[in-house]
């Protein structure tokens, strides 16, 4: 009985995320503009290979917008006073991590899944049967991997979104300069590539290289593992915080 | 008035909860039987709210436990709070969302089928007097139909217990009226109703009994018409004469307390009868004529002030 209340809860808590949030003006501008004026920047007017760095813009695509719809979601109902009504319904702090999570991973899923389709048609890609086996996994896990991390950001949120919107871009913009998207893993060496190996976006790009180019340079199940630890780990984090910080600013 | 019987809709047992050095909930103990209507009244800081949010979920106390229809809610909180309705002061509700969205996404939380849904929520709009906008979004409802759709959410799925905390707290007349008509005949159906308020008058007139809490401890628990008569010493006589009078003129051993309105006078006594003997030797003294005169018990806001003074 509660294992099905908690379901219901967590998909009630995504459906309502999705009805309320995906039109917000945050989430447009931190997941879908910010990239695409990166995307412009770098590459329009230079003589690049769209095949090399491809994987690592349709992981970028992927990590913005995944990671957009979280940090949103709890100041914001905090500062509408919903936040307090929700812990009343039958949900639990576990319940509300998770829910937020499935609702930002849907947004990057809808999104990165767009991106990919326009790559199919502009960049030379090798699909083959790494692709299809892989690539299922690594959307579904780097999309939940980076919503978890927009959840655990807005986790010790006051009522003020602005705030958090800022520590928010604070962490994500670092790391899409530290994880092989504007220089290839294989370039790197020496501290550079320590401090890129610390950054969960680095595998994704890895895996994506793997499973759209042939090209990873780390083992692929290591790409997806690393992922699926950094998943738990935001999970874990998030309810935490959240379970410690749930009544500041109510 | 709803039919009381024996089984406890909600048990607070011992409830403590502290601030760092700051007790905001000390000890506080009570029992609501099935289908009675019960007034939570205190000072703004007397830990209504800190109460209200451990006994729905919403804080987990330090020491004390909360059982909700008879389930623990720091063992079954899920379980538990599947049978209660809050509704907070204000309309916390989604303005991005019309009313039937709001209403739907609730009954949803609550795991009613599509169906349920949508025929519950189609007749509380109605009967809530939303029916024409219910499909408009919330963002510019007037504050009365915000709480009027936010009382829609908490009752959607027709709980045992519903939780009211101040939510008529500056409404107009005609929405205050539609939520407590409401409201009464959802504990007239079986429903048990708590409701924290600031409004003596509306607690007196809607509850069956009252916990007054001050500094974070109970001070009273009784029905209003028990307190009242607990406080005798809080009758008084009111008196309008002809012209104003020196309020010493009345100083004496049956009347502890003289407050004077223009010519308007009121006498707080014990004995109303050795009052009244010495207002008129006062009047027949002075050659004052009365022109109105009337006994008053105590009200229940009297007790109130008499009890939240006490232990400030």
């Amino acid at each position: 009985m509660n294992m099905e209340i908690m379901v219901r809860g967590v998909t009630s808590i995504a459906l309502k995320d999705i009805k309320v949030y995906y039109k917000k003006a945050p989430v447009f501008i931190f997941g879908l503009i910010l990239p695409t004026f990166l995307f412009f920047a770098f590459f329009m007017g230079r003589q690049l290979d769209l095949g090399t760095y491809y994987p690592g813009f349709l992981a970028m695509a992927l990590f913005f917008t995944a990671s957009s719809v979280g940090p949103l979601i709890t100041p914001w109902e905090k500062q509408a006073g919903t936040f307090e009504r929700l812990l009343t319904l039958p949900v639990s702090i576990p319940v509300l991590v998770l829910g937020d999570t499935l609702a930002g991973a849907g947004f990057g899923l809808i999104i990165s899944t767009m991106v990919f389709v326009a790559g199919v048609f502009i960049a030379p890609l090798e699909i083959g049967l790494v692709s299809l086996l892989a690539l299922p996994l690594l959307f579904a896990l780097g999309n939940l991997c980076f919503s978890a991390l927009g959840v655990l950001i807005s986790s010790p949120a006051g009522p003020v979104p602005s705030n958090i919107m800022m520590l928010s871009s604070l962490i994500r913009f670092p790391l899409i300069f530290i994880s092989g998207i504007f220089v290839p893993l294989a370039e790197m060496d020496g501290a550079f590539r320590l401090v890129t190996m610390a950054s969960p976006l680095t595998y994704l790009v890895d895996g994506l290289n793997h499973a759209l180019m042939d090209q990873g340079v780390l083992p692929l199940a290591l790409d997806i593992s690393v992922l699926l630890v950094f998943t738990i780990a935001f999970l874990l984090g998030a309810n935490h915080i959240l379970k410690n910080k749930a009544m500041k600013g109510l | 008035m709803g039919q009381m019987n024996n089984i406890s809709a909600i048990v607070a047992g011992g409830l403590t909860k502290r601030f760092g050095d700051f007790v905001a909930v000390d000890n506080v103990s009570f029992d609501v039987p099935e289908k009675e209507f019960f007034g939570l009244l205190g000072p703004n800081g007397a830990g209504k709210t800190t109460t209200i949010r451990m006994l729905t979920g919403v804080l987990r106390p330090e020491e004390g436990k909360v059982s909700i229809m008879g389930l623990d809610m720091d063992r079954d909180p899920l379980l538990a709070k599947s049978s209660l309705g809050v509704i907070p002061e204000i309309g916390n509700v989604y303005l991005d969302l019309s009313a039937r969205e709001n209403l739907e996404m609730f009954g949803r939380f609550y795991g009613l089928s599509r169906r349920a849904r949508a025929e519950r929520t189609s007749a509380l709009l109605e009967e809530l007097g939303l029916g024409g906008r219910a499909d408009e979004r919330i963002k510019r409802f007037s504050k009365g139909m915000k709480q009027r759709v936010s009382i829609g959410c908490a009752i959607i799925h027709e709980p045992q217990v519903i939780f009211l905390d101040e939510p008529t707290e500056g409404l107009d007349v005609q929405s205050r009226r539609m939520i407590v008509e409401k409201v009464k005949r959802m504990n007239k159906a079986g429903s048990t109703v708590v409701l924290t308020t600031h409004n003596i008058e509306e607690a007196n007139q809607l509850c069956d009994r009252v916990c007054i809490i001050n500094r974070g401890k109970v001070v009273a628990l009784d029905t209003p018409d028990r307190l009242r008569s607990t406080f005798e010493g809080a009758r008084s006589v009111e008196v309008t004469f002809d012209r104003p009078v020196e309020r010493s003129a009345f100083f004496d051993r049956c009347i502890t307390k003289v407050e004077e309105k223009g010519n308007k006078m009121r006498f707080y006594t014990s004995d109303p009868d050795q009052a009244i003997r010495k207002i008129m030797a006062v009047r027949d003294e002075k050659g004052l004529t009365i022109m109105e005169l009337n006994t008053l018990a105590p009200s229940l806001e009297d007790v109130f002030v008499k009890l939240t003074e006490a232990t400030r």
